[in-house]
Parts: C-alpha cells; sequence; structure tokens
C-alpha cells in the first residue's frame, strides 16, 4: 500500500498547489488561461471514461458540452433558475443524451462508431444553430446568469466577470470529479469497463453485461460534460453553437490519447499541456492550429501509448479479430 | 417551370455536384479498402487540389503564355497538375505519417489522420488566406436549354472529368495486374506481403491515386462554385465519406453509385425543403445509415474490423 | 447424479456447412466430460452454443442445479450468471490489465455495488472489494500465479496466460466451467501441470467439460469422453471403451482427408 499512499500525497499536494496559487499570482489572464485548461481537464475526464476506460471511440463529445451549457442557459433565462441548481439537471440532460444516443449508437463499432458520433455532434450543433426560435440561432443565448455565493458579513456576491470565482469553483469541481473517476475506474465497473475495451467476448463471457456498461460510460461521460457545459455558460454568461464545433471533439480527445488512455492523471495533465498550449504559442497566434496538428502527428510516432499509458493496445488490437473460431 | 422542369433541373444539378462527391469518395474507399484507415485528411487534399488548380489557372491567365490556347487545353493542363501535386502529397503523407504506425492500434492512425487534417487545413489557409478565393473560370458560359432544363457546358465538364476519371479506374482496377494487386491487398494485407506483392508500394499507390481523384474534385468544385475557401475541406470530406458508407464502404462502384445518390438527395432535399437544413441531410444519411445498413447500399464487405 | 447440463437435438449451420448437427448431450454434476474430435468436428461451436456467442439453429441448452432452466437466446453475460464460464482456444485475455485485474473481472457477477457506491465511500462496496481481490489472490495461489499478480496478463509467457485464463474463469465461482482445449501450445511439463491443476478441480467438486486433442490429457481425467465428427456425435462412454471404438479410429485415422473444416 505503500505506492497508494505516495500517491495520495502526490494528488494532495497537486491540489494544494492549484488552490494556493491564485494567492501567489494573482494575474487575472493567467488565472483566466488555468481555468479554461481546467475545464479542459474536466472534460477530458468525462471522455477519459468513455474513450480511455470503455473503449468507445467518441468524436462527438463537444455536443454533450453544448447540450448542458444550453440546458442551464434556457433553464436560467426562462425560469430563473440559480446556477447551483440549473448545473443538476444540466448534468442530467447530458447525460440522458448520452445513454440515447448510445442506444442506436453502440450497435456499430469502431471506426464506424466514431463517425456516427461525429455526425451526432455536427446534428446538434446544427440543429442549435437553426431551432433559432429557442436557442437564439447563430447569436446563441445572451444574458445568462452568473454564479452568486452567499458569504456570512458580506451577503450574495456575485461572481461577476472576475477570474478568481471561476478559478476555484472549475479547480473543485475538476478536483472532485477526478476523485469520483480515481474511485469508479477502481471499482467493479471500471474494471468491468477496460475488460470491454481489451476484449469484448471474453468481457462478456465473463458474466459483463456489455451493452448496459457502455450505455453507463456513454451516460457518465456525458453527464461531466454536462456538469462543464453549465459551469462554461455560467461562466461567459453568453452560449453561441459555435463554441461547440468538431475542433473541441477532437482537441478533447487529443487531451485524453496524450495523457495515455484511461489514465486519469493523465488526461488531467493532458488537458493542462494542450489546453494552455495554445496560449503559450500565442506568439505564433496563426500558426497554432498548425502546430497543434504537427503535435498530433508527432505525438502518436513517438509515444503512441501518451504520457501515463500502461498498455500499447490501445483500442481493437488486432489480436482480437486475427484469430478463428 | 412545370413540376417536372424543375424535378430535372434539380437532378442535373444534384448530378454535378453528385459527381464530385463521388470522386472524393472513392478516395476514402480505396484507402479504406487497403489499411482500414479513415483518412480524415482526405477532405484537405481535395482542398489542395482545388488551390493548387486556382494557382495554376491563375498563372495561365497572366502567364506568359501564348493567349491562343483553347480553354480546355487550359484545364486539362491545371487538372493534371492539381492531381499531380495531389497524388505527391497523398503518397509523401502516407510514406511519413501513416506508414510508421500501420501496425499501431487503430486509434493512433485515426489521430494521425486527424491531426494531419488540422496541419494541412491550416497550411492551406496560411499560404491562400483565410477569406475566400474567387475561381476564374475559363469554361465559357455556354448553356442548352433542354426541354426546359438548362444544361451548362460547366456541367458537361464535370459529368465528363469525372465519367472518365471513374471509367479509367475501373479499368484499371479490374484488368491490370496493379489492379489486382490493389484488390488483393484489400482482402488480406498479411497474405499479400507474404506471397511477395510489395504491399508498401501498392499502398502508396492508392494514396497516389485517392488524392489525385480528390484533386480533380477539388477543381471541378472550385469551377462550379467560383469561390474556394480553406474550411471547405472538412465538409466536403465528411460529405463524401458519407458517399463512401453509402455504397458499401471498401466498395469502388459503391462509391461511385454512393456519391451520385446523395448529391440527388441533397439537390432535391435543397430543392424541395429548406437548404438551411442541407448539410444536417447528409449527416443524418450518414448517422441512420451506419446504424440500419452498416454494409451500405452495395456493400457486402463485412464493415466492422474492431 | 443428475444432469448439470443437456444440449438436446442441438443443430448450427454456417452458410451451407453443418457444424452441429442434431447433437444431444449431458453433462452430470461433478462429472469431468471430454469432448473430443477431428479439427473442424464442430466442438468450438458446441461451446459457442452453450454460452450464447453463438445462437443455435435449432435445439436446446438447459442447465441448473436442481431445475433445469433453458439457456436458449440468452446473452454470454446472462449464462455467466447462470454458473457456466469458460476459456479459449486462442486464449483471449485483458491483455493490458494486470493478472489480478484479469480474476477480479470475473467477480463481477459475484459483487454488487452500483455506481453510486462505486463513486463515493461506501463501507458495503469495501467489504465487497475485500471480498473480491482475497478470492481472487486465492485463486492465483491455486494456479502458481499469486507471485505475479501485478505484471501484465499480456507480457505473461504463453503457458501461464492459459493458467491465468481458468483462474479468470473460476473467480465467479461456476457451477460448470468449459475449457477449450486448455492444454493447446502447452510443453510436457505445463501439460502435466494442468492436468494436476483438473485434477485437483475436480477434488473440490467443480464440473468441468473440455475440449483437448491431446489424448494423453484427455483420457486420463475424463469420466466420459463424447466424440463429433463432421457435428455429429459419433460415440459416448468411458475413455477406454471409447478408444476402441471403431467408428471413432475412423474418425481419426480417417478415409476422410484431413482438410481443415473448422469454420
Amino acid at each position: 500500500m505503500e505506492g497508494f499512499r505516495n500517491q495520495t500525497v502526490r494528488w494532495a499536494i497537486g491540489v494544494i498547489a492549484a488552490l494556493a496559487l491564485p494567492i501567489l499570482n494573482p494575474n487575472p489572464y493567467h488565472l483566466d488561461v488555468l481555468t479554461n485548461a481546467l475545464l479542459y481537464a474536466l472534460l477530458a475526464l468525462g471522455l477519459n471514461l468513455i474513450v480511455g476506460l470503455a473503449g468507445l471511440l467518441h468524436l462527438g463529445y463537444a455536443a454533450f458540452f453544448a447540450i448542458g451549457a444550453y440546458t442551464y442557459g434556457l433553464l436560467n433565462l426562462h425560469w430563473h433558475w440559480p446556477f447551483w441548481i440549473g448545473m443538476i439537471p444540466a448534468a442530467i440532460v447530458a447525460g440522458l443524451s448520452g445513454v440515447c444516443l448510445g442506444v442506436p449508437a453502440l450497435r456499430v463499432r469502431g471506426d464506424y462508431l466514431a463517425i456516427v458520433t461525429l455526425g451526432f455532434g455536427e446534428i446538434v450543433r446544427i440543429a442549435f444553430t437553426n431551432l433559432e426560435q429557442w436557442t437564439g440561432g447563430p447569436n446563441g443565448l445572451l444574458g445568462i446568469a452568473h454564479p452568486k455565493i452567499w458569504i456570512p458579513g458580506r451577503g450574495l456576491i456575485d461572481f461577476g466577470v472576475a477570474s478568481m470565482p471561476y478559478y476555484y469553483l472549475v479547480c473543485i469541481t475538476t478536483a472532485a470529479v477526478a476523485v469520483v473517476c480515481v474511485r469508479l475506474s477502481r471499482s467493479r465497473i471500471g474494471r468491468a469497463w477496460v475488460a470491454i475495451r481489451e476484449d469484448e467476448l471474453a468481457a462478456s463471457c465473463m458474466g459483463v453485461p456489455v451493452l448496459q456498461l457502455k450505455l453507463l460510460a456513454q451516460g457518465c461521460g456525458g453527464a461531466i460534460a454536462g456538469l462543464a457545459g453549465a459551469i462554461f455558460a455560467s461562466k461567459q454568461g453568453t452560449v453561441t453553437p459555435d463554441s461547440f464545433d468538431f475542433i473541441l471533439s477532437v482537441m478533447v480527445l487529443a487531451m485524453v490519447v496524450l495523457g495515455g488512455l484511461g489514465s486519469i492523471r493523465g488526461a488531467i495533465l493532458g488537458a493542462l499541456l494542450l489546453g494552455s498550449l495554445p496560449e503559450l504559442l500565442r506568439w505564433f497566434e496563426q500558426y497554432r492550429m498548425l502546430l497543434f496538428g504537427l503535435t498530433m502527428i508527432v505525438m502518436m510516432r513517438l509515444r503512441p501509448q501518451g504520457l501515463f499509458g500502461r498498455s500499447s493496445q490501445g483500442l481493437a488490437p488486432d489480436r482480437a479479430h486475427a484469430g478463428s473460431a | 417551370m412545370t413540376p417536372l422542369q424543375l424535378f430535372c433541373q434539380q437532378l442535373a444539378n444534384g448530378l454535378t455536384l453528385g459527381a464530385i462527391y463521388a470522386l472524393i469518395a472513392l478516395g476514402y474507399t480505396m484507402i479504406y479498402g487497403v489499411i482500414q484507415l479513415i483518412n480524415f485528411a482526405h477532405g484537405e487534399l481535395f482542398m489542395v487540389g482545388a488551390y493548387v488548380a486556382l494557382t495554376l489557372v491563375l498563372l495561365s491567365s497572366a502567364g506568359p503564355l501564348p493567349s491562343g490556347i483553347p480553354w480546355w487545353m487550359t484545364l486539362l493542363v491545371c487538372g493534371l497538375g492539381s492531381m499531380a501535386a495531389a497524388g505527391m502529397l497523398g503518397a509523401a503523407i502516407e510514406r511519413f505519417a501513416y506508414r510508421p504506425i500501420r501496425h499501431a492500434p487503430r486509434l493512433n492512425a485515426l489521430i494521425t489522420a486527424i491531426g494531419m487534417s488540422f496541419f494541412l487545413q491550416n497550411a492551406l489557409m496560411l499560404l491562400y488566406g483565410a477569406t475566400d478565393r474567387h475561381f476564374p473560370n475559363p469554361i465559357p458560359l455556354t448553356r442548352w436549354e433542354v426541354g426546359g432544363v438548362t444544361v451548362t457546358l460547366m456541367q458537361l465538364v464535370v459529368w465528363a472529368a469525372s465519367g472518365l476519371l471513374m471509367v479509367g479506374l475501373q479499368l484499371l482496377v479490374m484488368s491490370t495486374k496493379l489492379g489486382m494487386a490493389m484488390r488483393a491487398t484489400a482482402q488480406d494485407l498479411k497474405a499479400c506481403a507474404l506471397l511477395g506483392i510489395p504491399v508498401d508500394r501498392i499502398i502508396a499507390t492508392t494514396f497516389v491515386i485517392g488524392s489525385a481523384f480528390a484533386a480533380m474534385g477539388g477543381m471541378l468544385f472550385g469551377l462550379h462554385y467560383g469561390t474556394i475557401n480553406f474550411h471547405d475541406g472538412y465538409l466536403m470530406g465528411l460529405k463524401a465519406f458519407t458517399a463512401a458508407v453509402l455504397g458499401g464502404i471498401g466498395n469502388i462502384p459503391g462509391a461511385m453509385v454512393g456519391g451520385l445518390v446523395l448529391g440527388l438527395l441533397e439537390g432535391l432535399g435543397a430543392g424541395y425543403l429548406s437548404s438551411q437544413w442541407k448539410n444536417v441531410f447528409a449527416f443524418l444519411i450518414l448517422v441512420v445509415l451506419l446504424l440500419f445498413k452498416p454494409r451500405g447500399l452495395l456493400g457486402e464487405r463485412v464493415a466492422d474490423r474492431a | 447424479m443428475p444432469a448439470l447440463l443437456e444440449v438436446e437435438r442441438l443443430t448450427r449451420r454456417f452458410g451451407g456447412v453443418v457444424a452441429l448437427d442434431d447433437v444431444t448431450l449431458s453433462v452430470e454434476q461433478g462429472e469431468t466430460v471430454g469432448l473430443i474430435g477431428p479439427n473442424g468436428a464442430g466442438k468450438t461451436t458446441l461451446f459457442n452454443c452453450v454460452t450464447g456467442v453463438l445462437r443455435p439453429d435449432d435445439g436446446e441448452v438447459r442447465f441448473g442445479r436442481g431445475p433445469m432452466e433453458s439457456l436458449t437466446g440468452l446473452a454470454p453475460h446472462d449464462i455467466a450468471q447462470c454458473g457456466i464460464t469458460r476459456t479459449f482456444q486462442n486464449v483471449r485475455l485483458f491483455s493490458g490489465m494486470s493478472v489480478l485485474e484479469n480474476v477480479l473481472v470475473g467477480t463481477y457477477i459475484r459483487t454488487h455495488a452500483g455506481l453510486i457506491s462505486s463513486m463515493l465511500p461506501s463501507a458495503e462496496a469495501r467489504r465487497e472489494e475485500r471480498w473480491a481481490q482475497d478470492r481472487a489472490m486465492g485463486l492465483l495461489e491455486l494456479v502458481g500465479l499469486a507471485g505475479r499478480s501485478h505484471e501484465m496478463a499480456g507480457a505473461l509467457p504463453f503457458g501461464l496466460q492459459r493458467r491465468l485464463e481458468i483462474a479468470r474463469a473460476l473467480s465467479s465461482d461456476p457451477a460448470l466451467l468449459l475449457l477449450d482445449e486448455p492444454a493447446a501450445g502447452l510443453n510436457a511439463a505445463e501439460k502435466q501441470a494442468l492436468l494436476q491443476l483438473i485434477e485437483q478441480l475436480k477434488g473440490q467438486g467443480l464440473t468441468t467439460f473440455l475440449i483437448e486433442h491431446d489424448m494423453r490429457v484427455v483420457m486420463p481425467i475424463s469420466d466420459r469422453v463424447v466424440v463429433l465428427d463432421y457435428g455429429k456425435k459419433i460415440a459416448e462412454g468411458p475413455p477406454k471403451l471409447v478408444q476402441e471404438n471403431p467408428r471413432v479410429i475412423e474418425a481419426y485415422l480417417g478415409t476422410s482427408t484431413t482438410v481443415n473444416r473448422e469454420p
């Protein structure tokens, strides 16, 4: 159990450092960059459940993020739900849409699943753009309320456009979700997910209900993205459909793969690296997507298992269909 | 216009778009056939073709060439030039990005392909700018009225060029030694390697042909619409992929039929329903098809190899 | 002894090939039954039909301690839940997981922690997890892999992978264990160790149904042997008698060609 304790200590140091950072460096621009990177980390944690653990290649993850953002936005604009309550249905609706998408989509596998999910992502985005009477069309939803918090002696404080409160909000949420993910990945459910990723047929013969667990993975991953979406909407105050394009789905996927499929600290670190990379590459403004593409290619060539991947197996190993009946 | 004339007009428009889809879809299908990779960068090769053709058209109209050259000559040179450029680029991509990871897990190849797509897309943006570029059209604006339906010379050129290329490809694949090797590689890469078929060369050739076809699609696209943008490759690539799936991925005649069917559906859909939702049609068709008929309309190949 | 598994008039076709043709057999509680036959006789197809991997075209599979229940139409994971687990002809481990985790996957059906209790601290889930770990370590000890529990399953030598697969199949405490050619690819010493392991399991009262090519493995441990040829059952009985059965000898030494008929 020595290794376990070491890891706990390392996690604790990470969390304390993250919490102390705004006091050491209150530069709002830096905090904003970090907040965005941590929001990516939250998304990467969710996608890691789907792609990393359960092995379902998903290319439309941004759709769940969008569904969460719009759910909170609409609840807030029409019925004045505060953020703290609105984020719950945001997560639930996004999670349920993950399950609903899963029911038909899990009939196909591998590359085809990737394409179906990509199509789903595009359909959701185009639908949000075209359903103007509800979503405000390409202009999106405007005037979504920021979170408010009640502090004794100072009354109700609106987060407004300050950087620090959002930093803490995202930081704490991401840490909490990370803990949940770690626990989940070490549980019977997490093991069953990995078993499905490694060999679906063998898993089902060992008693793992494959379809049910795949749906569960989609649901959990979707819910985490929905939560991230609600935070995003409350922070921005607006949501527009073009924030949820294919590039976002790919960015998050690249973060998970960079970190190493199935590795939770990998997902977080991958997201922090890639999430702040475009900001670090700010001087190259025009070149940053070019460099991002190049990074993906080089990374796959040099370290295919990612930073913390423990197997080079990845998805759908050749072995799975090499044998005869 | 009578309803029948309107229908025929939409049909003609759809066939034009469909021919372009078919040209791009062929590359997807051939490449998937030999190495089971959805080449996400294929849409970008289409754009490379369009931009190279644009450059050549601009050069030929401003360059030192005598002005008496007939328009079809210009077009032929531009087409061949862009096909050659995209073909070489396709081969280079295969050699330096895909071949080193051919035996890595499938996800890695897919991510590499997506990275390549980002790279090329942004390279094009840096080279040619982010705004729409006008594509000068050397084809005369001749048009004919056939029973109330307008057919332009432009459309005839699209049909002729794509028809010739597809017939040529069919001949190549079905009746040459190279074509046989390509079909064999698509069946079983490992067995072919053991039998002494130069698998690497066959795969590279497949990339060259696929990319060249996409490039021709790119030029025709530019001529047809009059403007091109570095973004266009993404959507056209996805639609062409839809066409390839429609025909059963890995199936060459299927890709041709799939392209035409998708073009017709879109042409008719945009004509009769709302054009705002036009792009959703393609994705809906794709998703529904994959869910209920994953082997495509003509395909008999087992689609799921994962 | 009452029957544990009953296979009745099972038929399965692949296109024009009849892989299983009207096969009826049963396995009794506590018995070790060997299933033999030339390549392509339909042995693995029979296993696949019993474990729900394949749907039979006709016939029924029934199973149960006490009242028999039909397994026809059940999914593989339901059948595992009923108490039948298996190994595979070409070992199918979760190669990216550790040796211990492979065995733990098998305890999935014997544990019940849901999503919430897996995510949040729960005494019940912790107790269950400890039970599963103990059970898995016990089984690894049984197959001699306790010392390598944290290695990657895919990195084990082949002989040990076969043993790990058996431990994994045992972890859900099945009533019936199906072994698909457990000795294939093993050397003489490993085969001997495997025989001992199967003996030991038999001593614990486990019912085993095994496909095996190597007569030196299947004959000494089987109480009864069933012979398939071209999808049909051609003989059944104690090992000695079956070995002398002229139809069996003919099937093996064969008038037929030795074409691989495995589907």
